[in-house]
């Protein structure tokens, strides 16, 4: 090289074949990069808690998708003969104060309980990701509003909102309950993919792909986005349990989903009348209410760990 | 210290305007007549609702409507419940009973949550600390009421230790169990938060030097390992605020005490709108002052925060 200053490097650089640290250095080219989220799966499923959550997951979708497969009976039919009746052949659980089927009504109630969590998590998710994301990489007047409003929205604890708009809303439904609990909550999620965002846009990539002159937008979508995602998945995991229990809190205040349609909230509020002569009639919804939020709690823990570098170094 | 108070004062002001605007706006503005929701089926004669219209000054333009609404919320007017008690005084009644369940929840979780935090963090990975990361993970996944069934069932019914029902001037006494209850969730929140933090710090810089100077253990951990441990844990006691307010609402309601959240409670079943409405109105400011509050104390607790720009 004719450069004057690479000549004089030379002086003090021994030649590579002198130096024992080549083969430790050396850099494999011939193997293929690994993404962050090859080494997360990797991390995941070398852990219990990961499969445990994850079998409990596919379990509940699979009794959302395809109640039937568990129970004949219909949940709906009920005999008062068998009001608060024992457990009998074919009805493991027994019968509520109404004569319905326990069993039955645990399995098919959670259809309604699981649909407000999923769609309240895609609305929020989308929503609150979308503005948190353009606020943070465009800032200025957006990100002042976006700032502000969620001051606001903070103020007010999810459900507390919710109980005041529930009480004035006409009609409920599973679709009007999952609106206003996004409405209130989706600043949290537009809290974090700013953060997220922010930390991303200053990075060198973004710099470098902005120098080639690749369109601002498109950075944000092919480079930025897809390096912040990882706190939203991880808060959008753990909050699908936070507002399965939101709903069945609105529910169990009479302020959720109408009490002809078959949540465990609703079955829980019902079965409160007759804790005293039946409490297993209240305890198997409440079981399986509480299985299904400690389920995507768990695979929140398990997928946080994986994704954080930090914290899988100290464990 | 004084500049970050005005700053921090000066901030929660347009957060009250707002938070109590959205609420205003959404209960008074939305489709459908909030008059007519009153009467249900049987619509009322135009000039009755005339009257009412003229009571709750819908009868003027929305913003000044908001503006008489907020001065009513601000000089202690909070409107009248159905019983045509006013809501200022259920308020004033039930304030201190919920008070005292709060403080009661708070001094469990904070001293219940601390210890079995420091002990887990402590001992990290050993039996005690496992056993408690599950307990915290089962105790955060079971919704308040569902604890409260089943305390109330359990202690209350099967074992007769305490009362189920809370009887009307609430003594201590007859508040352990609905404390205990409404601590739960947040008391499993503290012990992850104070494991975590407790684990953190034990291989801080500071902490091998203060080992390496030759302090006790003993020393090591309560002055310097748990007090810098403290700092987020007093962060989430004052997020916590809001969830302890939610909490006494199902608390309160299941073990029927004559509090904010029980009448709130009471108030909702009944379909009480305007009472809801005022009771939530209310609570929302008290959990900004709360917020205020413990970021006063965070500042004054940790210089940089007062110094950041």
């Amino acid at each position: 090289m004719p450069n004057n200053n690479s000549r004089r490097q030379d002086h003090f650089v021994a030649a590579l074949e002198d130096t024992p640290i080549a083969p430790i250095d050396k850099l494999d080219e011939s193997q293929k990069a690994r993404s962050t989220w090859a080494d997360a799966w990797d991390a995941m499923r070398r852990r219990p808690m990961f499969w445990i959550a994850s079998s409990l997951i596919l379990l509940i979708i699979v009794v959302v998708l395809f109640p039937t497969l568990f129970t004949q009976v219909s949940p709906t039919v009920c005999h008062l003969a068998d009001s608060n009746g024992s457990p009998t052949g074919g009805h493991p659980l027994g019968f509520t104060r109404q004569g319905c089927d326990v069993f039955s009504r645990v399995i098919h109630g959670a259809q309604a309980s699981v649909t407000v969590g999923v769609v309240t998590m895609v609305l929020v998710t989308l929503f609150g990701g979308t503005i948190g994301a353009l606020a943070g990489y465009y800032g200025g007047w957006l990100d002042a509003i976006v700032s502000r409003v969620g001051d606001i929205f903070f103020a007010l604890p999810l459900v507390l909102g919710a109980i005041v708009l529930m009480q004035v809303l006409p009609a409920r439904t599973a679709v009007s309950v999952a609106l206003v609990l996004a409405l209130f909550a989706w600043p949290q999620i537009a809290r974090i993919m700013r953060g997220a965002v922010l930390s991303a846009r200053n990075t060198d990539y973004v710099t470098a792909s902005i120098a080639l002159g690749v369109s601002k937008f498109k950075v944000l979508v092919r480079h930025v986005i897809p390096n912040s995602i990882a706190p939203v998945i991880v808060i959008a995991t753990v909050s699908l349990g936070v507002y399965i229990v939101a709903e069945a809190t609105l529910s169990f205040l009479g302020l959720g989903l109408p009490t002809n349609v078959m949540s465990w909230g609703n079955d829980i509020s019902q079965a409160r009348t007759s804790i005293k002569t039946s409490p297993q009639v209240l305890l198997y919804p409440s079981a399986a209410l509480s299985i299904t939020v400690l389920a995507f709690l768990m695979m929140g823990d398990v997928v946080r760990d994986a994704l954080d570098p930090e914290s899988r170094a100290r464990r | 210290m004084l500049w970050y108070t005005g700053k921090r004062l000066l901030q929660t002001i347009p957060v009250f305007f707002g938070a109590t605007f959205l609420i205003y706006f959404m209960v008074f503005s939305l489709p459908g007549d909030p008059i007519a929701a009153l009467f249900g089926d049987h619509p009322p004669a135009p000039a009755v609702i005339d009257q009412i219209r003229a009571e709750y000054n819908l009868d003027k333009p929305f913003i000044v409507q908001y503006f008489l609404y907020v001065g009513g919320l601000l000089t202690g007017d909070l409107g009248t419940t159905f019983s045509g008690r006013p809501v200022i005084d259920v308020m004033v009644k039930a304030f201190p009973i919920t008070f005292r369940l709060a403080m009661l929840a708070l001094a469990f979780e904070a001293i219940a949550g601390i210890l079995v935090g420091l002990i887990s963090g402590l001992r990290k990975g050993k039996w005690f600390d496992s056993s408690a990361l599950v307990v915290s993970l089962l105790l955060i996944s079971v919704p308040t009421f569902v604890i409260g069934f089943v305390f109330q069932l359990v202690f209350g019914i099967q074992l007769g230790w305490a009362r189920t029902t809370v009887s009307g001037d609430a003594p201590w006494g007859e508040l352990v169990l609905p404390a205990i209850v409404l601590a739960t969730t947040s008391f499993a929140y503290i012990v992850r938060l104070t494991r975590a933090s407790v684990a953190d710090n034990l291989n801080a810089d500071f902490v091998r030097t203060a080992t390496a100077k030759g302090l006790s253990r003993r020393r090591v951990v309560t002055v310097h390992v748990l007090r810098n441990s403290l700092v987020p844990v007093v962060t989430f006691l004052g997020v916590d605020v809001g969830s302890l307010m939610v909490g006494a609402i199902v608390t309160e309601g299941i073990f029927n005490i004559n509090g904010v959240g029980g009448t709130l409670y009471r108030a909702i079943n009944l379909g009480e709108g305007p009472t809801v409405v005022s009771f939530v109105a209310v609570m929302v400011i008290i959990f900004m002052l709360a917020n205020l509050l413990v970021d006063l104390l965070y500042a004054a607790l940790d210089p940089r925060i007062r110094y950041a720009k």
